[in-house]
């Protein structure tokens, strides 16, 4: 290998291989319904309760909605952050295969 | 409180602890790798403890439990804001980062980007973040050693900065990186043991707690309601666009995910710490109501307006004059955790980016990058801590919270569309980190955080001109319609070292890397 460790690889042509595409399609498939979520719920929060009275009603005895909402945000961030590494993994597989296939030949 | 035998032990103790951390981390430090990024060497758990070690500053700490027990619901806004963050770190940076990205976060923007005015626009963000995160935590420290040993102000902003720059000189991001775990060890300790003694004087009764918080303020059951303090909701919406937002710009903490071997273990280091930090702004409840209940308003701002005294003197309250010292011990080495992990990116800023990169066109040996990282190291804390020294006055909250909006509007921009954008160019990212930065000052200035019409209340006597106390819902509008400008208006204009996008789109996906890099 060290004969050739200045060869730039052609990464027009990589990034035009279907591997690659399917690659960077299914991460963006997987990731932007996460990321509008997370978006939409944490500036969902600030609209309800500055606009709306809505979260203001009790929930639990005097705890209300709000705290459930808020609560949530922390079990949306774990959850996700799950979701997250499990996908990864599946990730890190296809990206081997592609360094394999197309780098390391 | 005063100073008795076993609070000075603890107290003593845990600065002991720290110092030999060092020693032993100095034996090891030798390359600029190991100097910036403890030679990638950090595991997985050990950088997710150190995230979160360098992230809960004394503004999560101190500040958040201060504000939950005087303002209720409207001060876990910042617990909410600051947890939702990692979403953003973890889902959109994290891995794109580590993969193209050496020491810094203008080395990242840099693999795309060559041109010495990117980096240099780079580092400007990065030590002007870092000057007003640093100034806040030594306004912080000073005013808490203060309070708790009776250390006049100027001596004690001295004590801290003289520690960190121990760390940093002699340890390099090995000591920090091990002063922040071993902090968020000690810190999760004490939040836990309070939350664990306020529960127990609720009888164990989570939903009974609310019941009992109704009456226990003077807010009456406002207390639980969201509105204490935001009455405008474009405010709120700013402050927690800040919040969520600037995280994923903050140089201290992007430089964390360098002292990692590969994205993988980026990835794992932030799921640890989005556990640990998520759980210990759930506890940030036990501490504000805790502090309201037991310590109550009128003691709470007697000893400090803001409330930054709450945790500790509801830990005297529950646990006696023990705990308090224990807690009192854990608040300073939380500052100094950050403030060890704040210089280390200023020093990286003006030592790799400014004198390396620029200065020298890249070509310094190790021991020179080594003696520049240290000599910067020097400048940072000295004119730091001469800042401090003039600014007791300042809200540290405030300071805080502006470093996060420079973060969010200067750098984040940037950071996104070096990643996913194809057309975005030389000019372009120049013309962001500028147009994000200048906004967020220039607005601030005229804000009612600098301006207030009763004499004594802000910086200045007088009208603000500006209506919120922070601009990021205007500020990071800015920096991507500056990104979009430059762009666009230069997309003509043929830029040197240029890499172009299919490289650097193959290399943050992969995490594919040349041999001679």
């Amino acid at each position: 290998m060290s004969n050739q460790s200045k060869t730039t690889l052609d990464y027009e042509r990589l990034v035009q291989t279907e591997d690659f595409k399917g690659l960077v399609r299914r991460k963006k498939n997987f990731a932007t319904p996460y990321v509008v979520a997370f978006f939409a719920a944490t500036f969902l929060l600030p609209l309800l309760t500055g606009y709306t009275t809505i979260l203001e009603t009790r929930a639990i005895g005097y705890m209300t909605w709000t705290w459930v909402y808020a609560f949530s945000m922390f079990f949306m961030v774990w959850i996700f952050t799950s979701i997250y590494m499990t996908k990864a993994k599946h990730f890190d597989v296809e990206v081997d295969k592609i360094i394999e296939k197309n780098v390391l030949k | 409180m005063k100073m008795d035998f076993i609070s000075a032990l603890i107290f003593f103790s845990v600065i002991a602890l720290t110092l030999f951390i060092t020693w032993w981390a100095a034996k090891q430090t030798t390359t600029a790798s190991d100097f910036y990024t403890a030679g990638g060497s950090l595991t997985g758990w050990q950088n997710g403890m150190a995230i979160a070690g360098d992230y809960l500053s004394a503004a999560s700490f101190l500040g958040i439990a201060g504000a939950i027990s005087l303002n209720g619901f409207d001060g876990f806004y910042y617990s909410i804001g600051w947890l939702t963050a990692y979403l953003v770190v973890l889902f959109l940076i994290a891995e794109p980062l580590r993969n193209l990205g050496k020491f810094t976060m203008a080395d990242m923007i840099g693999a795309r980007f060559g041109a010495k005015k990117v980096r240099g626009a780079a580092a400007l963000n990065t030590i002007t973040i870092v000057m007003f995160y640093m100034l806040a935590q030594l306004v912080g420290a000073g005013a808490l050693i203060k309070l708790l040993f009776g250390i006049p102000y100027a001596g004690s902003v001295l004590l801290v900065g003289t520690m960190m720059l121990i760390y940093v000189l002699f340890g390099g991001m090995t000591a920090t990186s091990w002063v922040q775990i071993v902090k968020a060890m000690l810190l999760m300790a004490g939040t836990i043991i309070i939350s664990f003694l306020v529960l127990m004087k609720f009888n164990f009764n989570f939903i009974g707690m609310f019941d009992a918080m109704r009456n226990a303020t003077p807010h009456g059951e406002a207390f639980l309601h969201s509105g204490v303090v935001y009455k405008d909701t474009i405010g709120l919406i700013s402050v927690l666009m800040a919040l969520v937002l600037g995280t994923a710009g903050l140089p201290h903490i992007l430089m964390r995910f360098f002292t990692v071997k590969d994205a993988k273990t980026a990835r794992s280091s932030v799921i640890y710490s989005v556990w640990i930090i998520g759980l210990f702004y759930i506890l940030t409840i036990f501490l504000g109501f805790g502090a309201a209940k037991f310590v109550g308003a009128d003691a709470i701002i007697a000893e400090n307006a803001a409330g930054n005294m709450a945790a500790p003197m509801l830990a005297g309250v529950l646990g006696g004059n023990a705990l308090e010292s224990f807690v009192a011990a854990v608040a300073f080495a939380t500052i100094l955790a950050v403030v060890a992990g704040l210089v280390l990116s200023g020093a990286s800023a003006i030592a790799h980016d400014l004198y390396g990169q620029i200065f020298k066109n890249g070509k310094v040996t190790e021991k020179e990058q080594v003696n520049a990282a240290r000599w910067a190291s020097i400048a940072i804390g000295v004119f730091s801590i001469i800042l401090a020294l003039g600014a007791e006055k300042l809200n540290v909250a405030f300071l805080v919270s502006l470093a996060f909006c420079i973060a969010a509007s200067a750098n984040v921009p940037t950071i996104l569309l070096t990643i996913y954008w194809k057309r975005f160019n030389t000019t372009g990212a120049v013309v962001s980190m500028l147009s994000g930065l200048i906004v967020a000052l220039v607005l601030v200035a005229m804000s009612p955080s600098v301006w207030n019409p009763v004499e004594g209340a802000a910086l200045f006597t007088g009208e603000p001109i500006f209506p919120y106390p922070l601009p990021t819902i205007f500020s990071v509008p800015a920096g991507f319609i500056g990104a979009w400008l430059g762009t666009v208006l230069s997309a003509k204009r043929h830029e040197e070292l240029e890499t172009s996008y299919a490289e650097v789109r193959f290399k943050a996906e992969t995490g594919y890397r040349e041999l001679d890099n």
